[in-house]
C-alpha cells in the first residue's frame, strides 16, 4: 500500500526576496543555519523618512557652521613669495609629513600608490573570513612572525628618524601583543583586544599612523617643516 | 485632530486625482505592492531596494554615513553651480571674484563658507564611511566589487577637493597645489608629462587654473555621479548592506 504524497508548491505574499545567507561554515562547526527570516521594512517610507531627517539635521548643523565660520582666504597668489612652510590641503599633510622624511619617490610614489592598491584587493584577500581572533591559538610561530615583522619594520623607520611614524606604529604593536601574553584579562577593554582579528589590526595600525601624521603636518610643522607647538 | 483628519482627506483627494497619477504613475501608497511602486516606478528611487532589512536602519549599523557623504556631494552641487555664476577662472581676475563674493555678492560669504565647509566634512565622511565599512565586515562577498567602487569613489572625492583648492588664487591655493603637483613630478618617467598635462604647462598660471576648473565642475563631478548611482544600485543588487550583529 503506497501513500500518495502530495507537494504544494506556491509562491508567498513575500515575493520580494532578498538573497539571505543562511549557512555559515566554519572550520570547526558544522554547518548551521544562522537565521531563515530577518525583519524587512518597504523602503518606502521607512527609508525615504529617516534619510530626508538625517539630510536636515545634516543641513542645520552646515548651516549654523557656515553662519559662525568663515572660510579662509590670504593675499593673491604670488609665484615669487614662497610662504614658509607651504602647505597641502589637510588631507595630504600626511603624506607631506612622509616627504619629510623619505624619498620623494618611496613617500610620494611608491606608498601612496601601494595604500591604494591594498584598499581596493582587501575584499579579495580576506582569508580569514570568520574574524578569527589573531592569537585565537596563541601560535608560537604567528608571535615570531609579528615580532619579526615589527622588529624590521622599527629598524626601517628608526634609519630614517621617522619618530611620527614609528610612535603610532609601536603603540598598536605593543596593544596587538597584550591579548598573547594575558589572554585570560576580565577587563572589557582587553577582552575587546583579544576579538580582533589580524585584518583589524592592520586597519587600526595604519588608521592610527595616517591620523597621526595628518595631525602632526597640520598643527606641529611650521618654518623649514621644524617641530612647533601649536600654541606657541 | 479634525484638522488632521481634514489634510489626510484632502491629500488622499489629491493623490487620486488624473494629474497626480499621470506624474507618479500610482495612486496612493498604501499597501506594499503599491509602496514597491514607488521605489521601482520612480527614476530617482529605483536604485534604492524596494524593502530593507530593520537592522540596517538603525543608526549604529552605518551611521548613516554613507546617506552623508552623498548628501554633501548633493549639498556642493547647489553651493558649486551657485558659485560658478560669480566666478571667472582667469588671472587675477578669480582672486577678485573671491572679495566680491566677500564684499559686493549678497550672503556670498555664506555661500563661500558652506561650500568650503561641506567640502571638508565630505573628505571627513567619506574615510569615515570607508573605515567603518571595514570594521563592520561590509566589503565581504558580495560587497566585494562595491567596495572598489568605494575606494574609487574616496580618490575622486580627494581629486574633486584638491582641484577646488586652486580655484580662489590665493596664496593658500597657489603653494598647496605647486606642493601637490611636485609630488606629481616625482612618479618616475611618466611624473612630469603627467604633471604637464595636469597644469598645461609647466607652471601654475592661467593654463592650470582652467584646467582645474574645468577638471573641478564638469569632469569630476559627472564621474563622481555615475559612480554614486553605481555604488548605491549595486547595494540593492547584492541583495542590502550586510548587518552584523553585534554578538557576533
Amino acid at each position: 500500500m503506497s501513500e500518495k504524497i502530495t507537494y504544494e508548491v506556491g509562491l508567498g505574499s513575500d515575493a520580494v526576496r532578498q538573497p539571505q545567507r543562511i549557512v555559515f561554515i566554519t572550520r570547526k562547526m558544522s554547518a548551521k543555519v544562522k537565521e531563515k527570516t530577518e525583519p524587512q521594512l518597504m523602503s518606502f517610507p521607512h527609508v525615504i523618512e529617516r534619510e530626508a531627517i538625517a539630510f536636515q539635521l545634516l543641513a542645520i548643523v552646515m548651516v549654523v557652521l557656515s553662519l559662525f565660520w568663515d572660510a579662509p582666504l590670504e593675499q593673491l597668489a604670488n609665484p615669487l613669495l614662497t610662504p614658509n612652510p607651504a602647505k597641502a590641503p589637510w588631507y595630504f599633510l600626511g603624506l607631506q609629513e612622509l616627504l619629510h622624511y623619505f624619498p620623494p619617490v618611496l613617500a610620494g610614489v611608491l606608498i601612496p600608490t601601494l595604500v591604494i592598491l591594498a584598499l581596493v584587493v582587501i575584499p579579495y584577500f580576506d582569508v580569514n573570513i570568520e574574524g578569527e581572533p589573531l592569537w585565537a591559538h596563541r601560535s608560537r610561530k604567528r608571535l615570531q612572525i609579528y615580532v619579526g615583522v615589527f622588529a624590521v619594520l622599527f629598524v626601517f623607520l628608526a634609519l630614517y628618524d621617522a619618530w611620527t611614524v614609528l610612535i603610532p606604529t609601536a603603540v598598536v604593536g605593543a596593544l596587538g601583543l597584550v591579548p598573547y601574553f594575558n589572554p585570560t584579562s576580565d577587563s572589557r577593554f582587553q577582552k575587546f583586544l583579544a576579538s580582533r582579528s589580524l585584518p583589524w589590526w592592520v586597519m587600526t595600525w595604519f588608521i592610527a599612523v595616517a591620523l597621526t601624521l595628518t595631525a602632526v603636518g597640520t598643527f606641529f610643522r611650521g618654518p623649514g617643516w621644524s617641530w612647533v607647538w601649536p600654541w606657541s | 485632530m479634525a484638522t488632521t483628519a481634514w489634510n489626510q482627506q484632502w491629500l488622499e483627494q489629491l493623490r487620486q486625482t488624473r494629474v497626480w497619477r499621470s506624474i507618479f504613475r500610482r495612486g496612493p501608497a498604501r499597501t506594499n505592492r503599491t509602496r514597491s511602486l514607488a521605489v521601482f516606478g520612480n527614476l530617482a528611487l529605483h536604485v534604492l531596494p524596494v524593502k530593507v532589512r530593520e537592522k540596517s536602519l538603525s543608526v549604529r549599523a552605518t551611521y548613516y554615513l554613507g546617506s552623508i557623504s552623498f548628501f554633501l556631494f548633493i549639498v556642493l552641487t547647489i553651493t558649486g553651480i551657485l558659485l560658478m555664476f560669480y566666478y571667472h577662472p582667469a588671472v587675477p581676475d578669480a582672486y577678485r571674484d573671491m572679495k566680491d563674493l566677500i564684499y559686493v555678492v549678497s550672503n556670498g560669504v555664506f555661500l563661500r563658507n558652506l561650500h568650503r565647509l561641506a567640502a571638508q566634512a565630505m573628505v571627513v565622511a567619506v574615510f569615515w564611511h570607508m573605515f567603518h565599512v571595514f570594521y563592520r565586515g561590509g566589503y565581504k562577498p558580495p560587497h566585494e566589487f562595491n567596495w572598489v567602487i568605494g575606494v574609487g569613489l574616496l580618490m575622486l572625492t580627494l581629486f574633486l577637493s584638491y582641484t577646488g583648492y586652486l580655484l580662489p588664487w590665493d596664496q593658500l591655493a597657489f603653494w598647496a597645489i605647486t606642493v601637490g603637483t611636485n609630488i606629481i613630478s616625482y612618479v618616475p618617467w611618466l611624473g612630469r608629462p603627467i604633471r604637464f598635462l595636469l597644469l598645461g604647462g609647466h607652471i601654475i598660471g592661467q593654463n592650470a587654473l582652467l584646467r582645474f576648473y574645468v577638471l573641478h565642475c564638469v569632469i569630476l563631478p559627472l564621474a563622481a555621479a555615475v559612480l554614486i548611482a553605481v555604488h548605491f544600485w549595486r547595494i540593492q543588487k547584492d541583495g542590502g548592506l550586510t548587518v552584523r550583529d553585534d554578538h557576533e
